[in-house]
């Protein structure tokens, strides 16, 4: 186990210092929900959303959810990049533990998730957005969960595919309808009766519904217990998946 | 001694949408210590998946194979300790400088920072790196890339290094200062070397011995003299001749001028 621990350290070390390196795609990969609460978020400030709070803190939380839904669903890419350039093979012939290999890149990416999260949430805070200290905290550690399960099944359905146009379709055509049943801009309780059905059977209305009760500090609500039960059964779920995939994939 | 390398019947199909493809039907083969074995092979012979099962990425459909004294399929982890893989690919991360990844390389082989910067400076030494330690890969050169990629292989201190076609793309003068390097290697420290390689000339002027294979077996082997008299009628016969009279054709590539000697 030690080993294991060990060579993950290795491993996120050496993608962290990669990321740190590429400063750039850091901020685009903010651009999106930057730009939906800049230019959206003050549409909805007088509007009334049937949730408990404020606009913001019904938006936010569901930006924080689009933000981690896009990140890490997309972590595939690197590793079809790096198949294209040897990296992949050049690590899985050294002893390094093969879940290791995985583990460091999806706890690299979950932390990239956790800043970019930090920066929305105070940019929101410039807008208006008023949350508990607690509540937030909560917030982060529902989007750190999604970020290790989206990018686990990302990284395994990666090393499947030898590609980009064939992995970036796949990946568009699950996640816009998984970010318009999830209720991420506007809560799904607005929704006509067939499409709130239709959306309780995608995973991520939970943690958006989870991280929004936190955001308003409720934390007796039954939507934060909810969330947190769908999110770790679907972290466990990614997880076991995505490593037995990865490890299938020659990984 | 005992050997370095022995296969049995070794063997990998694939099922693709046409059908099972027999990549490599059953490979029987023998590599001495301190030896450096060309393994040559026509396009699509087979040699690519053999060397990915020696390697550990691939493993055999039939058959069975002892690396470095482990059994390929019974202890891969401990064969993995012992080979050094130089891909044709590099696998280096160009925005990374050459320092830091020979140190993440010496820690994937478990080595401590301090055994691994020990192991960077003599290896930069050895392989003439040190000007180029804080450099970033991406400003090597061709022929610089390939001395970095056989630092990684060699960082752990292997007993059999496999090198997949390693002066593919690179001018004479890197071609030549690499084969000097792969002598080297073998004379200075031991070291079994496994080489594929498209060039005849290459293999001529470096292998004590050669396996030729064809259609995923061995078509013939032995030191290159040998074949040349027993395949291309004498001695004085060229490497290429003595292949195109096994296989029936050509390697893929053999589009560079020959270095001399």
């Amino acid at each position: 186990m030690s080993t294991v621990l060990s060579d993950t350290a290795l491993i996120y070390d050496r993608y962290l210092r990669q990321t740190l390196r590429s400063r750039i795609s850091l901020i685009f990969g903010m651009l999106q929900p930057m730009l939906f609460l800049a230019f959206f978020g003050p549409l909805l400030e007088d509007v009334p959303l049937g949730g408990e709070g404020d606009s913001w803190q019904t938006l936010v939380p569901g930006l924080l959810v689009q933000l981690g839904l896009f990140s890490a669903a997309f972590a595939g890419f690197g590793i079809i990049v790096e198949k294209q350039l040897g990296v992949v093979e050049r690590m899985r012939v050294t002893p390094v533990s093969r879940l290791a290999l995985l583990l460091g890149r999806v706890l690299r990416d979950a932390t990239l998730l956790l800043v970019q999260s930090l920066i929305l949430v105070t940019v929101g805070v410039a807008f208006g957005l008023r949350a508990p200290v607690l509540g937030v905290a909560i917030g982060f550690v529902f989007v750190a969960a999604l970020a290790i399960s989206l990018a686990s099944l990302s990284y395994a359905f990666a090393m499947r595919v030898n590609t980009i146009q064939e992995f970036a379709p796949v990946i568009n055509s699950i996640n816009l309808p998984a970010m318009l049943l999830s209720g991420i801009l506007l809560p799904m309780a607005l929704a006509p009766a067939w499409l709130d059905v239709i959306s309780h059977f995608v995973p991520f209305r939970y943690l958006v519904e989870g991280v929004r009760a936190a955001f308003v500090g409720d934390y007796g609500d039954g939507s934060l217990a909810l969330g947190a039960a769908v999110t770790a059964a679907f972290t466990a779920v990614s997880l076991t998946l995505g490593t037995r995939l990865f490890r299938k994939a020659g990984a | 001694m005992a050997p370095i390398l022995t296969t049995h019947d070794l063997a990998r199909t694939f099922e693709t949408k046409r059908g099972t493809v027999e990549a490599v039907r059953g490979i029987d083969m023998t590599v001495e210590p301190g030896e450096i074995l060309g393994f040559l092979g026509p396009n699509g012979a087979g040699k690519s998946t053999t060397l990915r099962m020696l390697t550990t990425l691939l493993p055999p459909t039939r058959g069975t194979a002892t690396v470095a004294g482990h059994d390929l399929a019974r202890e891969p982890a401990l064969v993995r300790q012992r080979i050094g893989y130089v891909a044709q690919s590099s696998g280096v991360d160009p925005s990374e400088t050459v320092r830091n990844e020979l140190m993440l390389q010496g820690r994937l082989y478990r080595l401590s920072k301090a055994e691994a910067a020990t192991r960077i400076e003599a290896l930069a030494a050895d392989l003439d790196l040190t000007e180029l330690l804080e450099r970033k890969c991406a400003e090597l050169s061709g022929g610089q890339k390939r001395r970095l990629d056989i630092a990684l292989a060699l960082t752990h201190r292997p007993e059999i290094v496999f090198l997949d076609e390693p002066t593919t793309g690179l001018d004479p003068g890197s071609r030549a200062d690499l084969w000097d390097l792969i002598r080297r290697v073998r004379s200075e420290h031991g070291t079994t070397v496994f080489l594929t390689t498209h060039y005849l000339d290459e293999a001529d002027a470096l292998s004590d011995r050669l396996i030729i294979v064809d259609d995923g077996r061995v078509v013939a082997e032995g030191p290159p003299e040998e074949l040349k008299t027993r395949h291309g009628g004498s001695p004085d016969a060229t490497l290429q001749d003595t292949f195109i009279a096994i296989t029936g054709r050509g390697p893929k590539k053999d589009d560079l001028a020959p270095v001399a000697l």
